[in-house]
């Protein structure tokens, strides 16, 4: 990003943004290294209500009361914590039709150096496929603002779930540290 | 508002009762269109069967959700109380919720728990609050004080009318083995929308 007149925004910076101009009040997350900037900026912001959850599953459960309730949430998640909601997925949201906004910090490929988030990392689009939750890789941050604000828009007039996977390539990823 | 310990009622001295009664005991005291999440198995059935209010969701999967699906409807409408009705086996599946609620610690959010000591909908085998956890201790643990053991019937109706003036709450009943006295009707659609209705939601918002 080249800074001539003003800084070019971050990819947190954008999807806070998107969630904003679409309503989007409620942020659920269970915490990872790589979300930390968007996570510090959403408790820093009033506008939205964000708190960390235990467990996966219960932040879906969270949003899906939420939506039901008339608020629109998102749950942030790591590779791994996608592994734990499944269930959630296809027992709750799809059957009721919630559009639960999920954002994955992709783990587990383009230079991981744990074997458990690169297996789990396997599990996580064929997952999504099978039980038709419409998902979206995201590498460039020129279409990363498209991309989020209008799947925000046909997850809610379609009353569908929507995946977004934040690729390393996006988010410069988690590294392995032993190796500096 | 008063804080009760374990000390008063304790599992062991609590009276047995029965979901369905206290369901509708529970329903008895909703007067200002509060929503009802009933969790999956008998939790929802006796919930289904004490009146279908527009209010009411009942859960077909998902178990051990119901408090954190009580807890995001709590979130979206602060003026309305919500209340989670949960079997001890769904909530010992999820128990991290229970951290989560007290360190947010709703004003309206209400957890009921269904304590019969057994995974009953599956063929009866025990759960581990049938001999060593305690739900109310790991509630109060959790950061729930107002958590509490329901000694007999009328203690259960004076600790939700307690509950339903602030939260949040967790009242312990424990009950028999009756199963749940009907069958939701298992269509997620129509349940939802119905419930949305029923606070008042929109269906696109």
């Amino acid at each position: 990003m080249n800074d001539t007149k003003t800084k070019a925004a971050a990819w947190h910076e954008i999807v806070l943004t998107t969630l904003k101009n679409n309503k989007v009040k409620l942020v659920t997350y269970v915490p990872d290294r790589v979300f930390t900037p968007l996570i510090k900026a959403l408790h820093a912001d009033s506008f939205f209500t964000t708190f960390p959850c235990t467990r996966e599953e219960e932040a879906v459960g969270i949003v899906t009361g939420a939506w039901m309730g008339g608020l629109r949430g998102a749950v942030l998640m790591q590779t791994s914590g996608f592994g734990t909601i499944p269930n959630a997925l296809a027992s709750l949201v799809v059957p009721c039709q919630i559009p639960a906004l999920i954002f994955v910090s992709e783990r587990g490929t383009l230079g991981e150096f744990n074997l458990g988030q690169a297996m789990v990392c396997k599990t996580m689009r064929p997952v999504l496929s099978s039980i038709g939750v419409e998902n979206h890789t995201i590498t460039r941050i020129d279409e990363l603002a498209f991309i989020v604000d209008r799947s925000i828009k046909q997850a809610v007039a379609t009353q569908a779930p929507v995946a977004f996977i934040l690729s390393p390539l996006l988010t410069g990823g988690k590294v392995f540290e032993a190796q500096r | 508002m008063t804080t009760q310990r374990t000390g008063a009622v304790s599992a062991h001295n609590a009276k047995v009762m029965n979901r369905f009664e206290l369901t509708k005991r529970v329903v008895g005291q909703l007067k200002r269109e509060e929503a009802v999440i009933g969790g999956i198995g008998n939790a929802n059935f006796d919930l289904w069967a004490s009146g279908q209010r527009p209010q009411n969701f009942y859960m077909l999967g998902s178990m051990g959700l119901a408090v954190p699906i009580a807890f995001g409807v709590a979130i979206a409408q602060p003026q309305r109380h919500v209340i989670a009705l949960e079997g001890d086996g769904s909530l010992l599946m999820q128990l991290g919720c229970l951290a989560t609620v007290a360190m947010q610690a709703p004003k309206n959010l209400t957890i009921v728990v269904w304590d019969n000591g057994v995974y009953q909908i599956t063929g009866g085998q025990p759960t581990a609050s049938s001999s060593t956890a305690d739900i109310v201790g790991i509630a109060h643990a959790c950061g729930i004080a107002n958590s509490a053991w329901a000694a007999d019937e009328e203690d259960f109706e004076r600790l939700v009318a307690q509950a339903l003036k602030e939260g949040p709450s967790l009242i312990a009943a424990r009950i028999d083995d009756k199963p749940g006295v009907a069958t939701t009707d298992r269509d997620p659609v129509r349940i939802r929308a119905t419930f949305m209705q029923g606070l008042g939601v929109k269906r696109t918002l």
